[in-house]
């Protein structure tokens, strides 16, 4: 049977993110045939829905509202539970990004159904759907169905292939005017320090230092490398336990969890717990000077050296690349 | 100030999963306090030394949960609440946010930590849902938390920027890494812990049955990730193999 799907779009300095794209691609496949109905929160936000339609919505509705300019949880979910009242979807998909983390389970408790999170891939459509999320940090992996509805789904970022954009195409865009009181929290201020915007659940390349890397400026070439790359930079525990960078770049089984395209760990023992954080990367490449350390045994791609030696190379051939084409 | 911390029991992060007949095999494993649980412990006991009042940890799982309940009271909590849910089968993220529900709404709750999420099941789910069935404000993902009176100041991790936010009591909130560093057991605080009150209920207790309980997903298999083949280790002159690697991974990986 058919469903129609509602996915909550997700702006991010202006711009829809990544995830939201793979977001409506995955409700495709759950809506079998059903209407695709992205909705759209924020203020003078209208000039997004172009994009959405070309990514594969039918239709969007649009809540614009000052108290949605901002993400908290209190407006957010007045405005989501607003457009489900209005649609009455079947489905309902969000990436699992800290807005999608943080709404979800809010909204699903309030509707009464169960929320299937972190998924990273689709089997099946429609009816028939199943979903595959991580569990123990991508050391296994479980298969689930919903057993109540709405069918509710947030998605990792990076996994799920958008659908092919349609230039040009367009579609309906409805307004729904919601009410939007009592917000218990203030967002007072936003102070950004991810590097250059590219974050690390979204990138397509990490470069991670660890303990190797020995000291906060050790991570400059790491930085550089992931620049030229468009990528981000991560680290072991070992190198945020060492003070060499922030917590908030740590990946591992505390830490992210992230399935870039390259993952590129230099100075990284590979511990268990950080491997279960990154394993699940397309390509892996380990730069170590151990040639017994663990990292290579998950790397497909490996160089036992020096970093402070290798990493300048790298830069080098990378520019060289870029020059070249 | 009556405050609670949300408490699981987890597998260790150093250990192997296994699975045979179709589940994660248990035995043998070593169980910890889920990590980021340890951080809202930490959190609640400094607020309980500067403000006064009980930390009281509570978890729903199984007679094994007293030994991190029993942890939990060495670090410096007061009380503990194990709720055992041996006898229901599966529960879910819904299942037990309404377990933890049925026992909280009859208490007079200011203020519950919890880990922003589990690392066996990674939903985290439960802080969220509970909130709002108890209908108080949550904050997930917290690096700072500073009480003033009722009003609350909080820093909050959003993918790697900083939110400041104010809110007010009563408050949800769950920690990140960076909130605090979680203290060791000390040893008379062990000894303590043993005589410290834990109290043990089951379902029946709460005025529920499997039916309010019964989950809302299904997990229908579980299984590990494929094994990861090791790959190639290059040789020859680093120059050589930093060219070849740039090289392999733009025609070979097509990742760059």
């Amino acid at each position: 049977m058919s469903k129609k799907v509602v996915v909550l779009a997700e702006a991010r300095e202006g711009a829809l993110r990544n995830v939201s794209f793979e977001a409506i691609s995955a409700a495709k496949k759950i809506s079998d045939g059903g209407e695709v109905v992205a909705a759209l929160f924020g203020q003078d936000v209208s000039g997004l829905a172009n994009s959405l339609f070309e990514y594969g919505a039918d239709r969007v509705v649009l809540v614009e509202h000052p108290h949605l300019n901002f993400y908290t949880a209190d407006g957010y979910s007045q405005a989501l539970l607003a457009v489900v009242e209005q649609e009455k979807p079947e489905a309902i998909v969000l990436g699992h990004t800290a807005l999608g983390k943080d709404l979800s389970p809010k909204v699903a408790s309030r509707l009464q159904t169960g929320l299937i999170s972190d998924v990273t891939s689709i089997e099946g459509e429609g009816d028939d759907a199943k979903f595959i999320r991580p569990i123990y940090s991508g050391k296994a992996f479980e298969k689930v169905e919903a057993a109540s509805e709405p069918l509710f789904v947030t998605v990792r970022p990076n996994n799920i292939e958008p659908l092919e954009v349609e230039a040009g195409k367009t579609g309906t865009v409805d307004t729904l005017s919601v009410d939007i009181t009592n917000l218990r929290t203030v967002v007072e201020n936003v102070i950004r320090k991810a590097t250059d915007g590219v974050d690390l659940s979204e990138a397509k390349v990490i470069v991670s230092g660890g303990r190797g890397v020995k000291s906060e400026e050790g991570f400059a070439p790491l930085k550089e490398l992931a620049n030229l790359l468009g990528g981000a930079v991560g680290a072991s525990r070992g190198a945020c336990d060492a003070e060499y960078c922030d917590y908030s770049l740590q990946i591992g089984q505390t830490g992210k969890v992230v399935t870039p395209d390259l993952y590129i760990a230099v100075g990284i023992s590979g511990a268990i717990q950080h491997l279960a954080g990154m394993s699940n990367s397309k390509i892996i490449v380990a730069i170590n000077k151990d040639p017994e350390a663990n990292i290579f045994k998950v790397a497909d791609y490996g160089i036992v050296g020096d970093l402070f030696e290798v990493m300048p190379l790298l830069i080098e051939e990378v520019k060289a690349l870029k020059a070249s084409v | 100030m009556n405050i609670y911390v949300l408490v699981k029991r987890t597998f260790d992060t150093e250990e192997k999963i296994v699975i045979s007949g179709g589940a994660i095999q248990e035995d043998g494993a070593e169980f910890i306090i889920n990590p980021y649980d340890e951080y809202a412990i930490e959190e609640a006991i400094k607020v309980r030394d500067s403000e006064g009042g009980t930390v009281t940890v509570i978890t729903v799982g199984n007679d094994e949960s007293e030994k991190q309940l029993r942890t939990a009271l060495a670090m410096g909590a007061d009380q503990a609440v194990l709720i055992n849910a041996e006898d229901a089968e599966d529960l879910d993220q819904f299942s037990v946010a309404t377990i933890l529900a049925a026992h909280l709404k009859e208490q007079d709750v200011d203020l519950i930590f919890a880990g922003n999420v589990a690392i066996d099941g990674g939903s985290g789910q439960i802080g969220p849902r509970l909130a709002e069935l108890l209908d108080i404000n949550y904050v997930t993902t917290i690096t700072g938390f500073e009480l003033n009176g009722r009003d609350v100041k909080i820093v909050r991790d959003v993918e790697g920027d900083s939110e400041e936010i104010t809110t007010s009591l009563p408050l949800l909130v769950t920690a990140q890494q960076g909130l605090n560093e979680p203290r060791y057991p000390s040893l008379p605080g062990i000894m303590k812990a043993k005589k410290k009150p834990l109290e043990e209920l089951e379902l029946d207790d709460l005025d529920l049955d499997e039916d309010d309980v019964e989950p809302k997903i299904k997990t229908v298999e579980v299984f590990l990730a494929p094994e990861k083949q090791a790959g190639r280790v290059l040789e020859g002159e680093i120059r050589d193999q930093a060219r070849e690697l740039i090289s392999l991974l733009r025609s070979e990986a097509k990742v760059i």
